[in-house]
Parts: C-alpha cells; structure tokens; sequence
C-alpha cells in the first residue's frame, strides 16, 4: 500500500515536471520543471531498490545536467520567454501531438497486446528471468552494478570514457574562438594595442 | 495494491510521449535538449522495471551507460547552441540550418 502511494506521488511529480518542461515559454522555467521531473524518477528509482542509481540520477542530472543548462541558458541570455501564441510552422503542434498520441497508443499497445497478464507481465514481453546476472537482493546494489559493470561490459565501459574524451574534446573545438589570434594578449613584453 | 513493473512501464510510455510531442513542437533547441533528456528518463524507468522484475542487474547496468550518454550527448548539443548564438542573435531550431556545411 504504502509502495503504491509513494509510486503515485512519484509518477504525479516526473507527469507534472514533464508537462511543465513541454509548455513553459520561459526555458529557465522548463528547466526547472525538468529538474522535478529527474527527482521524480529518483524516487521511483529508490522505490524500485535501485539506490545507486537513485544517488547518481540526482547529481548527473539534477546537479550537473540540468545546471549546465541552466548556464547555457543564463550566459547566453536566452531566458526570454519564447512566444508561444504563434506557430510559425502551420499544424506543427496538431501534428507533433498526433504523432505523440500515436507512439502512446503504439507503446501501451506493444505492452498489453503482447501477453502480458498475470504476474509475469516482463517475462511474457521480454522472454528470460535474470538472463545474464541475477539480482541478489542480499548484496548491496553498488556491488551487484560493479561486478557486472567491470567484468561482463568491462569493454562497453571503456568506450563511455572514450566518448566522454571525445565529447569533452569537440565541446572545446566547437566553442573555441576561431579569431583567437585578434584578441588582445595580454603577456610581458608585448604591445597592449 | 501492489506496485507491479506494468504500472513503470505505462508511466514509462507516457513520459516517452510527452518527450517526444515536446520535442516536435517547440523550436528552442535548448527546449528540445530537455525534451530528449524527458524521453531518455522513460527509457532508465523501463530499463530498472525490468531489472526488478526480472531479477537481473544487467538493466541497471544499462541505465550507467544511458546516463553517461545523455552527459556526452548534452555537452556536444549545448556547445552547438553555443557557437550557433555566437554568429546569430536569436535561437530557434530554424538557425541551426547554418550547420549544413
């Protein structure tokens, strides 16, 4: 009971946060809901005994994501409020809706068409129990993710670091000033023009 | 009243498509980045559903791999945004048609 309170409260804040993310004007605002929207999903994360996963969804993204858009957002001076009376691109909001109600109706059909009844709902949808490690609800969740994270996807783990270099790397050429050599250098010995 | 992994999986599937009408209708790409943030959430929430439900930590293990993606995908979309509004004064999805090359 007390499960099933806890879920709704949850699922009220990530539907609330969501909603208010897609219709604020103001980007600022939108991110803020998107922040209760990602504590939202923590909570269902910590229902579910996922702590790990809980801890690191609120500081990767609450704490860094969404601050690195929220600086975006500040240092550019973006955070005027978009008009949204306008559509500048005609049946673009009838559409993109249309398309949403039918990825919904595709999703909640792929779930309730596909033998899922009873208790076994996962199994009848995805096939096997504990296809490569099983959960073992007497360790702790961070050993469990770090035995199956640094043997079995030790490669996989290897290339995110890959592609965070990478992604750290293009950020860097991409924001650079390409006109760099007119700035002003400020160096001893060096004319100050 | 138990909470079973089909009650995850419907929420799943409505955070999924209000991400994606977000993403179709607005035009500020920061906006957009959010909505894409909104989608992959639905899918972590699917993915530790079924890692509950089918006693297997491999699901979690995907969601670690899902979140460093969204990090890496995030920097390289928000220092696009950026080096777009150094040339342009306003922001909407339709100026990002300069990275055409």
């Amino acid at each position: 009971m007390v499960d099933a309170i806890v879920f709704v409260v949850a699922a009220a804040i990530v539907l609330g946060g969501a909603v208010g993310v897609v219709i604020n004007a103001n980007p600022v605002r939108a991110a803020l809901s998107l922040v209760a929207t990602l504590f939202g999903v923590a909570l269902l994360f910590i229902l579910q005994e996922a702590h790990f996963l809980a801890l690191v969804q609120i500081v990767v993204y609450a704490g860094a994501i969404v601050v690195l858009f929220l600086f975006v957002i500040m240092l550019l001076g973006v955070d005027q409020a978009e008009d949204l009376a306008v559509e500048p691109l005609a049946g673009q909001r009838i559409a993109g809706v249309a398309i949403g109600g039918l990825m919904l109706v595709l999703l909640l059909g792929g779930l309730f068409l596909s033998g899922r009844g009873g208790s076994d709902g996962a199994v009848a949808l995805t096939g096997q129990h504990s296809a490569t490690a099983a959960l073992d609800p007497e360790r702790p969740d961070v050993d469990q993710l770090a035995d199956d994270l640094f043997t079995r996807n030790v490669l996989a783990f290897e290339a995110t670091a890959l592609l965070l270099t990478i992604a750290t790397v293009g950020a860097v050429v991409l924001v650079r000033n390409r006109g760099a050599e007119d700035l002003v250098v400020d160096e001893p010995g060096q004319a100050v023009g | 009243m138990e909470v079973t992994e089909t009650w995850y999986l419907i929420l799943s599937a409505l955070l999924f498509s209000i991400g994606l009408v977000g993403l179709l209708i607005r035009r500020n790409p920061l906006v957009m980045f959010m909505c894409v943030e909104l989608m992959l959430n639905a899918v972590n929430i699917t993915f530790v559903a079924f890692s509950t439900a089918l006693d297997d930590i491999a699901g979690q293990t995907a969601v670690f791999f899902v979140l460093v993606v969204a990090a890496a995908e995030v920097v390289v979309g928000l220092s696009i945004v950026v080096a777009v509004l150094r040339r342009r004064p306003s922001l909407t999805a339709d100026d990002l048609t300069s990275l055409r090359g």
